[in-house]
């Protein structure tokens, strides 16, 4: 006699047991093996679009930082970009050095996170999150230091940088650079080989390389699966083609690998800022800028490599003080589109450290 | 009917020894529990770079009669659809056993309840029971995951029993007797060093028999919700956390008996040995946990029935081969011959075992 | 998957946790002790400078949120505006300093203290009188370096820790 069973619907969220935010899956389950996959989310939706259509083009600035809030420089710095492209603004140079220091702080920062976060899925609980956050709490305070808050900081402005550096970051930096990678040889050693590590995520999740370039996903997860993108060279913005380093790849494009193209990334970030720190020019760091800002007619896109894909931003000016139309290309949501496809025949077990390795951020995927 | 003998050292009559024991036995289980608990929560946390609780009393010391407080005064939840009286009982079936099994622990020489000349048999059939009371808990709170989570416990105690038990068995062929005390007396060389493969394949069976790290998918949020004490709240709750780490206690017991040579030591009192060897196993217990992730469930019984049960029958022959074949050999020679075979053999099965399935088509 | 390193790099993880027992923690203990925040802090006040506060609005026209509202009304004889009303509802405000960078005065100032919580959230809306400096309300150095100069200097969790001890 044959027992008839059937799937069934079960919800994933929204009150998620993993550090993610509120992200809902409907999923249809047989047995423990997911067969069908639905991601819900919008709970989070703060309509940033529009309020910035009632803001002037520096009052955005603020907004843009609670977008993704792990990694603020870098969407400060993004928008920044566009309106300078908008306006023909120019940057000087010292200006452009601060904001390559404070982008691949940020980056280091950021994958600290994302990776913390994604082993504590695999369920090492809160040993290898609590050692990240302790690193992140040095670049935190350099943060601080600079412009006077640890998560929002509303440092870079259109033209620049808002105020020049204290005279003890760069003793600071220089010491964090230092020893830094002391610090990311112990996490390797802590969890890189360790077999059951291994055997979680290794072939877990994979995204096909032809499916990541057709999804244009962005940032680890497209490098993660073979293929070598990064828009700091393939495209580069403010002075990254000064600077020497290595895009890590995957090769396979499973957990596995997006966790080790994140762990690389913060080698080659230390690199930057080593070059960074010696080339630095002294010079004023804000050009002269109008108090409000009239763009001409016309239309721009800004995009930078953030730390979690590609971060782009679309500004439509019809020359008032406020932009026309702002438009966010947000890296994690198109990063999602694959979710059914990389979690289909896999368990519930395993759904929740394929969705801890795509490292999302909920700020950005409902805005 | 003829009255229990009593070995000739000990004072008063039968009913005499078994009230100091039974009240030295509930003062133990009860004290080592709450400090295992504080000792847990502070080494953890010593070794993730913060401090544990340390507000409570000196040091915190008082955390775990805070926490015993706090659940008292919890209000008692029954599911309105479930099973009362099994719901009621489930707790109480799962915390006998851990006491029954300190019976026959001795902390001293001589010093135990009941010298049963079927010690360590007494010890297996005993601690299975407490998953009875698991499987009851999850059935009668009438909740699909907890029957779930229930289910997988079962299903990987019943499979880590037996690399358990046959490792048991080649301490059982060294010492020559079932009873706890004989083999704590046979133990010149501790048995980890002569039975190096046999306390690795039962100190990972014990670790996945009592859940924890890094076997403890059934009460981690990898589920969707908390598995079999879902449903529990207050002093029933409390019961189960108290099995969870009276079981640990129970092991680390169990260890320093048959592995680490009990009560045996040269300079401290007997007792302060016991002490001191199961204060280790629980720190080993505890720094694994720390540090390593987790299993998934077909990764947990394929470790079992493929690289654990295999290694212990090949441990049981080549000790049964060893007692037979070469019984005047210096004991310190077939050390080293047991440190080479375990060696060898962990590699060559490291390089054959497969864990676990992949993906499934759909 | 395969058991691939036969058991080392469990062994290389247990060993990093082990010397982690032997480093002193970087915890601090809140109430008791204190870290001192960054002398750039945008603490959860605003500090107002009566005397040199000319009424320009230019404040509130740059805030993002429109918090700051200021009434003000001709005075003869001293040629100048004198602000009747000028209040901040730090309830509503993201504390981003847009306003404390625009004043061409440097009559505003972010606050320096961060313990600033209140019960009722009407008492978050602070009023001409609310907003003065004094002793416990200090005006941090954000975009202001003549006060930035006078305060101590940040606390650095990178001089309290290294990796190899």
């Amino acid at each position: 006699m044959i027992i008839k069973t059937e799937p069934f619907v079960v919800n994933i969220g929204p009150v998620h047991p993993s550090t993610h935010g509120v992200f809902r899956m409907r999923a249809t389950l047989d047995g423990e093996v997911i067969v069908d996959l639905e991601p819900v989310f919008g709970y989070l939706h703060r309509g940033v679009e529009k309020l910035a259509e009632e803001r002037t083009y520096t009052g955005v600035i603020p907004l843009t930082d609670r977008l993704d809030y792990l990694a603020s420089m870098s969407n400060n710095l993004a928008y920044c970009l566009a309106v300078e492209k908008l306006a023909g603004i120019p940057v000087p140079e010292r200006a452009q050095y601060l904001r390559v220091i404070m982008a691949e702080l940020q980056r280091i920062a950021s994958h600290l996170i994302a990776v913390g976060a994604f082993l504590n899925d695999c369920g090492a609980f809160m040993t290898p999150i609590l050692y990240m956050i302790r690193e992140r709490e040095k670049i935190l305070d350099l943060f601080e230091m600079v412009s006077g808050q640890r998560l929002t900081y509303n440092y870079m402005r259109v033209g620049g940088v808002s105020h020049d550096i204290p005279d003890e970051f760069l003793p600071a930096l220089k010491k964090f650079v230092d020893r830094m990678p002391a610090f990311i040889d112990e996490y390797d050693q802590l969890l890189r080989e360790n077999e059951i590590l291994l055997a979680r995520a290794k072939g877990v999740g994979i995204l096909p390389k032809e499916l990541a370039i057709n999804i244009s996903a962005g940032g680890p997860v497209l490098r993660g699966s073979g293929v070598r993108w990064d828009i700091r060279q393939a495209d580069p913005y403010s002075i990254y083609d000064r600077f020497k380093f290595d895009i890590p790849t995957g090769s396979v494009g499973d957990c596995y690998d997006r966790y080790r193209v994140r762990v690389e990334e913060m080698r080659q970030s230390v690199r930057i800022l080593k070059q960074a720190l010696e080339q630095l020019p002294s010079g004023e760091v804000r050009s002269e800028v109008p108090h409000l800002i009239h763009p001409p007619v016309g239309e721009a896109y800004g995009h930078i490599e953030a730390p979690k894909g590609e971060l782009g931003f679309y500004l439509v000016s019809d020359n008032s003080i406020s932009p026309y139309r702002f438009h966010i290309r947000a890296p994690s949501l198109i990063n999602l589109t694959a979710l059914k496809e990389m979690m289909v025949g896999w368990k519930v077990a395993d759904a929740i450290i394929i969705f801890g390795s795509i490292d999302i951020c909920m700020g950005e995927v409902d805005r | 009917m003829a009255m229990p003998t009593l070995s000739p050292d000990w004072p008063g009559g039968f009913w005499a020894h078994w009230g100091i024991f039974v009240v030295i036995i509930l003062v133990f289980v009860m004290a080592m529990v709450m400090g295992f608990i504080w000792f847990e929560r502070r080494a953890i946390a010593i070794m993730q770079a913060r401090l544990g609780p340390n507000r409570v009393g000196p040091f915190g010391f008082l955390q775990p009669v805070a926490d015993a407080i706090k659940v008292l005064l919890k209000e008692d939840i029954i599911p309105a659809a479930g099973d009362k009286w099994v719901h009621w009982l489930a707790p109480v079936v799962a915390f006998v056993p851990v006491l029954m099994v300190f019976a026959v622990v001795p902390f001293a020489d001589g010093a135990l309840l009941a010298d049963l000349n079927i010690g360590i048999l007494y010890v297996v059939a005993v601690s299975s029971i407490s998953v009875v009371g698991i499987f009851m808990a999850g059935w009668a709170s009438n909740n699909k995951y907890s029957l779930l989570g229930a289910m997988r416990q079962v299903a990987s105690v019943v499979s880590y029993e037996i690399p358990v038990v046959l490792s048991i068995m080649g301490v059982v062929l060294l010492a020559g007797s079932l009873s706890m005390q004989q083999i704590v007396l046979a133990q010149d060389i501790p048995f980890i060093l002569l039975q190096p493969l046999g306390f690795l394949l039962f100190f990972i069976g014990a670790c996945a028999e009592i859940n924890r790290a890094p076997f403890d998918l059934m009460e981690a949020d990898s589920e969707i919700v908390a598995g079999f004490h879902t449903e529990y709240s207050g002093m029933k709750f409390a019961l189960f956390y108290l099995v969870e780490y009276g079981e640990a206690l129970a092991i680390s017991a169990i260890v320093t008996t048959l592995f680490l040579g009990g009560w045996r030591g040269p300079v401290l009192p007997p007792w302060l040995w016991f002490l001191v060897k199961v204060g280790l196993v629980f720190f080993a217990i505890v720094w694994i946990r720390t540090t390593v992730p987790r299993v998934r469930i077909d990764q947990l019984m394929a470790l079992a029935w493929k690289f654990l049960f295999p290694l212990a029958l090949l441990n049981l022959l080549i000790t049964a081969v060893e007692i037979l074949v070469f019984p005047a050999v210096s004991l310190w020679v077939l050390v080293l011959i047991n440190i080479a075979i375990m060696v060898v053999l962990v590699i060559l099965w490291s390089k054959l075992f497969k864990l676990g399935w992949g993906r499934v088509e759909v | 998957m395969k058991f691939e390193r036969y058991g080392i790099g469990i062994a290389k993880g247990l060993s990093v946790t082990l010397r982690h027992l032997l480093r002193r923690p970087v915890t601090t203990q809140y109430p008791e002790q204190r870290l001192v925040t960054s002398r750039r802090i945008r603490g959860n006040e605003l500090v107002w400078d009566r005397e040199k506060c000319t009424g320009c609005a230019t404040c509130a026209k740059s805030c993002p949120q429109g918090t700051i509202q200021i009434v003000t009304s001709v005075s003869a004889e001293e040629n100048k505006y004198v602000v009747e009303k000028f209040e901040v509802d730090t309830g509503y405000c993201i504390f981003c300093g847009l306003c404390v960078e625009a004043c061409p005065y440097e009559a505003l100032f972010m606050g320096y203290a961060y313990e600033r919580a209140r019960y009722r959230r009407s008492e978050l809306v602070l009023a001409k009188e609310d907003l003065l400096a004094s002793e416990e309300r200090k005006p941090s150095g954000y975009f202001r370096p003549k006060i930035e100069v006078t305060l101590p200097r940040q606390t650095l969790l990178l001089d309290r820790d290294r990796a190899r001890r």
